[in-house]
């Protein structure tokens, strides 16, 4: 008996080639819930992003998507890994998000183009509509990309770094949005950096080091004897075996897989 | 003056020569630009030699036949276009060298099967002869441009989505492969549509040259598929005269004389140019 729009994972471990990049994370996302991806740099947070989504191969383990569909979750990629240069317009960009609806032939409804044109107003850059996105600086740029998640108007939002990046004024919005989400009942995903934001605006941790560290209440995650454990994971894999591409010592993950399982079960249970 | 630039075109194989050209210009612009928005330009290089191995095999089996050496591109260039897809990913990161050396042995391998026939000259092969463009090559080269055209308006959207940020068309479920692919089928069939009159190492040129020129001259998409278009009918036009007079084969003075426009961008055009950094 799932609720709709819940999604489950369980012992989801997912690979990049023959190198383990997330090993054995159960736990849910329930609908409504605001829940923050946090974890030293490799751990892993952006490949169960995509995985989410559907842009990554499952490896073993299973993602429960409910009766959610490909449009249902929408993703706000990191804006650094977008090529700036490319010849097209802010609104052009944001109208991207109708892609759900319209598919590769139908015309864009002039509502449609309307809708757009709100989005870019409600992150302040209705004056930009016909700018170059190469004109941009970063703040801006980062959102248009939040203005084309609005317009994708999903139920289940997946943010990677949001707040990389970004101006003072453009973080405040991008803030204001997520909470705007949350009291809309949408289920909002986000990897982060700043601790500080997440124990403030984000109920739920999940500190991912290629292993599931911890999943539940944020203050309760957040420990420091947590964050020491997922350093101490952390400091493993940038040892040399992990990073001359040669085979992951598969079964030292494993073992440290076994040692997080109380915590997941934690979850569960919560 | 008029002798000079229009008494060329008063004989029959000039004028085969300008349509077929005139028909590659307003097909294959637009697949360059989007082959440089994509990164794949060193692509480009690949199909070229890679549809050479396909043409020869045609014709030492067919000999000039223009259907079999065309079928025979079209084949090796699609292979070719599979192979270094599967590379590409196979090889995470290498792909450059790997693509280089699918092109070498692929360039390699058509001279040496052309070279074992009797009655083709290879320069016109690889670099393209105006008195090659007979009515049916013609024909061949407005039925691919008729074909490519819309072709590429159905894909269009998703290819730009895709190019720009492929992991929304993905998520989406947008089924990026399959539309790079079908973009990919159109540059083989203008690379093949080409030859005859450009030859397959200069049919590649009549295709990017114009596209890259057409980032210097216009700032949005549309602005530069048609500027890409626009350039590439003044080079053929003024490649042609200059192949005509110079007696120059006509795939490097049409080539040559896009090469110049391009220039002529990187140097004083409105957008990314030597003349627009001094401004700033």
């Amino acid at each position: 008996m799932r609720a709709p729009h819940e999604i489950i994972l369980e012992t989801l471990t997912l690979r990049h080639g023959q190198v383990a990049a997330v090993f054995g994370v159960t736990g849910s996302f329930p609908p409504g819930s605001l829940t923050a991806i946090v974890g030293p740099n490799g751990a892993g947070k952006t490949t169960l992003l995509h995985a989410l989504v559907g842009l990554h191969k499952v490896f073993t383990g299973r993602i429960y998507r409910g009766d959610l569909g490909r449009a249902d979750i929408a993703l706000l990629p990191q804006a650094s890994q977008l090529d700036r240069s490319f010849p097209l317009t802010c609104l052009e960009t944001v109208a991207m998000g109708h892609w759900g609806r319209v598919g590769p032939w139908r015309a864009v409804a002039p509502a449609q183009i309307a809708a757009s044109r709100r989005a870019l107003g409600e992150v302040g850059l209705e004056a930009l509509a016909a700018n170059p996105i190469g004109r941009l600086s970063a703040g801006q740029f980062q959102r248009v990309l939040v203005a084309r998640l609005l317009v994708q108007d999903a139920p289940v939002l997946l943010l990677d770094e949001p707040f990389n990046a970004v101006d003072a004024s453009t973080a405040q919005l991008i803030e204001g949005l997520i909470l705007r989400w949350h009291e809309e009942g949408r289920t909002v995903i986000a990897v982060l950096h700043d601790m500080d934001l997440v124990r403030r605006l984000f109920p739920t941790t999940l500190l991912l080091a290629k292993v599931q560290v911890d999943w539940g209440p944020t203050e309760r995650v957040l420990s420091a004897a947590n964050r020491d454990q997922a350093r101490a994971f952390s400091d493993q894999w940038s040892m040399p075996p992990w990073t001359d591409g040669a085979a992951p010592p598969a079964a030292a993950v494993r073992a440290q897989g076994d040692a997080v399982v109380p915590s997941a079960a934690r979850s569960g249970a919560a | 003056m008029e002798d000079l630039l229009f008494g060329p075109f008063a004989l029959g194989f000039m004028r085969r020569a300008l349509a077929g050209c005139l028909a590659l210009s307003v097909a294959g612009p637009p697949l360059g630009v989007i082959l440089v928005l994509r990164r794949m330009s060193l692509m480009s290089d690949v199909l070229q030699h890679g549809v050479l191995p396909g043409l020869a095999l045609g014709y030492a089996a067919f000999g000039l036949s223009l259907w079999a050496m065309g079928l025979g591109g079209l084949a090796a260039g699609l292979t070719i276009a599979l192979l270094a897809g599967f590379l590409t990913r196979a090889t995470a990161g290498r792909e450059d060298s790997q693509l280089a050396g699918v092109y070498l042995i692929a360039l390699a391998l058509g001279v040496a099967i052309i070279s074992q026939g009797r009655g083709i000259d290879l320069t016109h092969l690889l670099f393209g002869s105006v008195m090659g463009v007979d009515t049916a090559s013609l024909f061949a080269m407005a039925t691919v441009a008729t074909v490519v055209v819309p072709a590429l308006a159905l894909i269009w959207r998703p290819l730009v989505i895709e190019s720009f940020d492929p992991l929304f068309l993905a998520a989406n479920g947008g089924r990026g492969g399959l539309w790079h692919l079908a973009f990919l089928a159109l540059v083989v069939l203008c690379v093949v549509s080409g030859f005859m009159a450009l030859g397959t190492l200069m049919a590649v040129g009549l295709i990017m040259l114009p596209a890259i020129a057409a980032r210097h001259w216009a700032g949005s998409l549309a602005g530069q598929v048609r500027v890409a278009v626009g350039l590439a009918v003044l080079a053929s036009v003024a490649g042609l005269l200059l192949s005509f007079h110079r007696d120059i084969p006509a795939g490097p003075a049409i080539v040559l004389t896009a090469g110049g426009l391009w220039a002529l961008g990187l140097a004083v055009g409105p957008h990314h140019s030597a003349l627009a950094r001094l401004n700033l």
